[in-house]
């Protein structure tokens, strides 16, 4: 299964229905409120996931979903339960630990904000398939360029998942596991092999669109909103 | 004699390392004929068929299609004659969907609105791939995925057809079906092939390429009788295989 469609979760409610440009735009509205709240606003946080839970209510995701693909937060977590170690300030004591408040508050306020923003996007990708989300940009008017370059990335973040897969395979079945550190330039060359595969399948592309009379840019009427009209 | 579709003199080829993979090689395919383009490993057919749209540029000698030299001035109309379909489906379909993909050619050739639909639409049908039109090329089986390839260049209306190993990992069914679509298209085809009953089955002439020259061109029968010929150049027919008994 593709990428973008692990994150999906294939339904039929309003929300799915709902044009990806207003979605789009929806998510976009909400994480600038949600940044734009000042720190400690606790009670302003719990309406704003209060307003997630709807939609999400509304789109039947279930939250099992949503939560398994919350592992994107990890490093914000970490970066959070660090912070009030490390930062200055007055000092408070949590559990018999001596941590900086101010340090606690941000800590507090980046968790937020990370949970809230990580979930929206979530339940934008479960609601909505790639391809559409693509045709959403385009109708907001987003570069073309950029456009071409997401699909791009859609269409071939799989072959290089794939081509990942396979190199895993082949190396657990010459018997390597990576458990040290002594193991890590054998990842490190897989990983140089890989994105010298990549690149070169990056050349070979170019070299099938030129072949096909391609000129620098993607033919007008020729873009991903044609097979929507 | 006409003038040939394809006519290469004297093409050499070095890479930019240093590498020399062509040596004067001399190519004629005439119209309505399909040439299987033979050889081992290393020999230099993808180099060849690289040359054939001017994607690589020839470092002695001429390829000229219909008699239009390949030049950097003509390069739009030579890739429109020469469809190149490449070994490998996944370089080729890098669209959303597959329909995207077969109009992404003649777009490219300023073809716009219903009569780029139709083009599409066509080249779809010629290789049976119609009904998948609007899925996303990557969720198709690797058969279809190559078949979608075809329908790629096709759609740009070729003069000519330059294949890279089309059979190369198909299962026999696929294998059989692309035989089918290929035999049932009117249009001159090169084809690269390590498949020599393939060869035989699709191709009347045969070309052998080997170590950056032509080694031999001959009707595709009478090479892979020349068991000596064949030994030569690294050439092994599958067990069993009797090219005089099909
Ligand atoms: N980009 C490159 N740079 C340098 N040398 C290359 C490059 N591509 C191919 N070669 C060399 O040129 C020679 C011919 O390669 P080519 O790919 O044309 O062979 P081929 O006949 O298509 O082989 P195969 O049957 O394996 O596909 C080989 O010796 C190869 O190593
Ligand atoms: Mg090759």
């Amino acid at each position: 299964m593709s990428v973008g469609h692990r994150l999906l979760a294939p339904g039929d409610s309003p929300v799915h229905r709902c044009p990806a440009h207003l979605k789009v735009l929806g998510l976009l509205g909400f994480m600038l409120l949600v940044v734009a709240t000042p720190a400690a606003w606790y009670p302003a946080y719990g309406g704003y996931l209060l307003v997630l839970a709807v939609v999400i209510g509304v789109a039947r995701v279930p939250p099992l979903h949503l939560l398994r693909r919350m592992v994107v937060e990890v490093p914000f977590v970490v970066f959070a339960i660090v912070l009030p170690f490390v930062a200055h300030g007055e000092q408070v004591e949590v559990l018999g630990l001596m941590v900086s408040q101010p340090g606690l508050v941000a800590a507090g306020t980046l968790l937020a904000k990370a949970t809230l923003g990580v979930l929206a996007g979530l339940t934008l990708a479960a609601t909505t398939e790639p391809h559409d989300l693509l045709v959403g940009l385009e109708r907001l008017r987003l570069p073309s360029m950029l456009v071409q370059i997401m699909s791009f990335m859609v269409r071939y973040l799989d072959v290089v998942t794939d081509d990942l897969r396979r190199q895993h395979i082949a190396l657990s079945s010459r018997g390597f596991t990576a458990r040290n550190p002594r193991h890590w330039p054998v990842l490190a060359r897989s990983i140089g092999a890989l994105f010298i595969r990549s690149f070169e399948r990056g050349e070979r592309i170019h070299l099938a669109m030129l072949s096909r009379g391609w000129s620098g840019k993607m033919p007008r009427g020729m873009s991903s909103e044609m097979s929507n009209r | 004699m006409s003038t040939p579709v394809l006519d290469v003199r004297g093409l050499a080829h070095a890479y930019p390392d240093g590498h020399q993979a062509l040596y004067g090689v001399d190519l004629h395919v005439h119209a309505g004929e399909r040439v299987a383009l033979l050889g081992p490993n290393g020999a230099g057919k993808t180099t060849l068929v690289l040359h054939l749209n001017g994607i690589l540029t020839a470092g002695a000698g001429s390829v000229a299609v219909s008699g239009l030299p390949v030049t950097k001035a003509n390069l739009q109309e030579i890739r429109r004659r020469v469809g190149i379909v490449f070994q490998d489906p996944d370089d080729q379909l890098f669209m959303p969907r597959v329909r995207d993909d077969v109009a992404f050619g003649p777009a490219n050739l300023g073809l716009r609105g219903a009569a780029l639909d139709r083009r599409v639409l066509e080249a779809l049908e010629q290789v049976g791939m119609a009904a998948y039109a609007d899925r996303p090329p990557h969720h198709l089986s690797f058969g279809q995925r190559r078949r979608v390839a075809v329908a790629t260049v096709l759609a740009m209306e070729p003069e000519i057809l330059v294949l890279d190993e089309p059979s190369s990992n198909l299962d026999p069914a696929s294998r059989r079906e692309l035989a089918e679509i290929l035999e049932s298209l009117d249009v001159t085809v090169l084809m690269v092939t390590h498949d020599l009953p393939y060869a035989l089955q699709l191709c009347e002439r045969s070309v052998i390429l080997s170590d950056g020259v032509v080694a031999a061109d001959a009707p595709t029968r009478e090479l892979l009788s020349d068991a000596a010929l064949m030994a030569a150049h690294r050439l092994e027919l599958p067990y069993g295989f009797d090219p005089s008994h099909t």
